[in-house]
């Protein structure tokens, strides 16, 4: 089944800039024909749902090799790894339906979730800022699963969904941010309130509902309607991402000109913690990693090997350090064990 | 405790740190005077507060026109509902989901406003229109599809409906749906 990332997409260190951006993701939300949503399907339809999917997903050649995952057939901690990886939503991962999720293997690039909101949520990820790249193959496959499915059309709505909000492309694009610098001069907000003028979300590192832990911030389109995938591709990509980029980049500049004994003592200080901590929490690791990761792409940490960066990213996090462990920890447990691991990469 | 404006009378309500050179400025404004600094206020709601607003709205509209106290369960009996799947417009408004495709084309009336609202003025679809490459749909979710629609019409004793259904589903069910199956590799 799915391992612990080694070969996961977004752990690739040449990815264009991965400086600022950790990944991109581009996702459709489609919906069979002749059916009704999850939200009021009965057991019946969603078992249907699922063959239907297993097969327009897993037989046309999406990927050279994919890995079909009914998720009542995992344990909790096999689903908290598939959160944690963004390969599932939470919502996913929870209740005893009949749901699924299809993922392209190793690469973990594709990820389809079967019966979440819609009957098909279609996930194409890159490392670093690369989203044509993704629409390029999220539009291929699209192609490749309507050209035998019959999926929910209207000819005004376009494409139909369970909630208007996702309704006429089901398109979202949303990168996560790595915005360190943005948060030490205060300007976040001001990035924050533009995002908001724009119609843009800005979330935290887990998507929804989730605070921003450790300055990564996802950024994505809330309006799927009334415009075509390539304006909102292109608005984002091309204009809007730029800029924030841009932004950061001169902060970091500003803050290592002006105060770059403040800066370095942050890294230096967070890089001390994690060598020499016997206790670690979750949120505080990714905190801590956040600033050594600034510090590597500022070059004030040039033998830390950043790739190493990502996978502490995530291999800190609570299922994920369960799974490495090969057993169920409680949060005590987890912090010695999240403690140990850190200081075994980072020495 | 609220914090006045710096530049005038009114209540601060945008609060901004800079720091330039090297020293951390704050900046306490209302909405008025950060628009005059440029500074970019939350133009838009974001869309699920518009579909919360909207529904609460439409309550309200329709409780004010039938005299009636808002969304009792006597006046949710009134709505609109989906023959497909049953939803009313009222569970809608609870749950701000749609029920299936078929709600699209149910409540088209009350739902175009609402996305005009919620995506910035967009009345139409004009992005992608799917196509099939000249390939026929596929045959097993023909099939499911008019099973289900064979049940509903039974259930429903509209038995003219169903009788045509099942000469569509016999029609449909060996030839199509086997030819398929067996050109397919195993998985």
């Amino acid at each position: 089944m799915i391992g612990l990332g080694e070969h996961s997409e977004w752990l690739r260190p040449d990815a264009p800039a991965s400086d600022v951006v950790v990944s991109s993701r581009v996702r459709l939300a489609r919906n069979f024909a002749g059916f009704p949503f999850p939200n009021r399907a009965k057991r019946e339809d969603k078992r249907q749902i699922m063959d239907l999917a297993e097969r327009h997903l897993m037989r046309a050649g999406l990927a050279p090799r994919m890995a079909w995952i009914e998720l009542s057939d995992v344990s909790s901690l096999e689903r908290g790894v598939l959160v944690e990886r963004h390969l599932i939503s939470k919502q996913l991962a929870k209740g005893d339906e009949p749901r699924a999720v299809a993922v392209s293997t190793p690469d973990e690039r594709l990820a389809v979730m079967v019966n979440e909101e819609d009957h098909l949520r279609i996930q194409v990820m890159r490392a670093g800022l690369a989203l044509s790249d993704a629409f390029a193959q999220i539009n291929d496959i699209d192609d490749r699963v309507e050209a035998h499915a019959d999926i929910a059309y209207h000819q005004r709505f376009g494409y139909l969904t369970a909630c208007p909000t996702n309704v006429g492309t089901g398109i979202r694009v949303s990168v996560m941010m790595h915005l360190p610098g943005l948060k030490l001069t205060g300007e976040i907000e001001k990035v924050r309130r533009a995002a908001k003028g724009m119609s843009l979300a800005v979330r935290g590192f887990y998507g929804e509902g989730s605070e921003a832990v450790g300055d990564f911030f996802q950024i994505s389109n809330q309006t799927t309607f009334g415009k075509s995938e390539l304006e909102i591709l292109q608005e984002f990509e091309g204009q809007i991402i730029p800029k924030v980029i841009e932004y950061e980049r001169i902060a970091r500049r500003n803050l290592l000109e002006r105060r770059k004994v403040l800066v370095e003592d942050r890294v230096f200080r967070a890089l001390g913690t994690l060598r020499h901590a016997r206790l670690l929490k979750s949120d505080e690791a990714l905190e801590l990693l956040s600033s050594v990761r600034l510090g590597v792409t500022l070059g004030l940490l040039c033998g830390i090997d950043p790739v190493r960066v990502g996978r502490l990213l995530l291999l800190t996090q609570p299922a994920h350090l369960q799974k490495q462990s090969g057993r169920e920890l409680d949060q005590a447990a987890r912090r010695v064990e999240r403690a140990t691991l850190v200081r075994s990469m980072l020495s | 405790m609220k914090r006045q404006c710096d530049r005038c009378e009114r209540e601060a309500t945008v609060h901004e740190m800079v720091i330039r050179h090297g020293k951390q400025v704050e900046k306490h404004l209302c909405e008025r005077c950060a628009r005059e600094e440029g500074i970019a206020i939350p133009a838009a709601p974001s869309i699920q507060d518009v579909v919360k607003q909207f529904v609460v709205g439409q309550a309200a509209a329709a409780a004010a026109a039938s005299g009636a106290a808002p969304a009792t369960p006597a006046t949710q009996t009134k709505s609109p509902t989906c023959a497909s799947c049953g939803l009313t417009f009222a569970e809608f408004r609870q749950s701000g989901l749609l029920g299936c495709p078929e709600c699209y084309k149910t409540f088209e009336a009350q739902i175009g406003p609402l996305l005009e609202r919620a995506h910035e003025g967009g009345t139409h679809h004009t992005g992608k229109v799917p196509t099939r490459g000249g390939t026929a749909p596929d045959p097993h979710q023909r099939i499911a599809k008019l099973r289900k629609e064979l049940l509903d019409a039974v259930a429903a004793e509209q038995y003219e409906r169903a009788a045509r259904l099942r000469d569509q589903l016999l029609h449909t069910e060996p030839g199509a749906g086997e030819a398929e199956r067996a050109r397919e590799p195993n998985g």
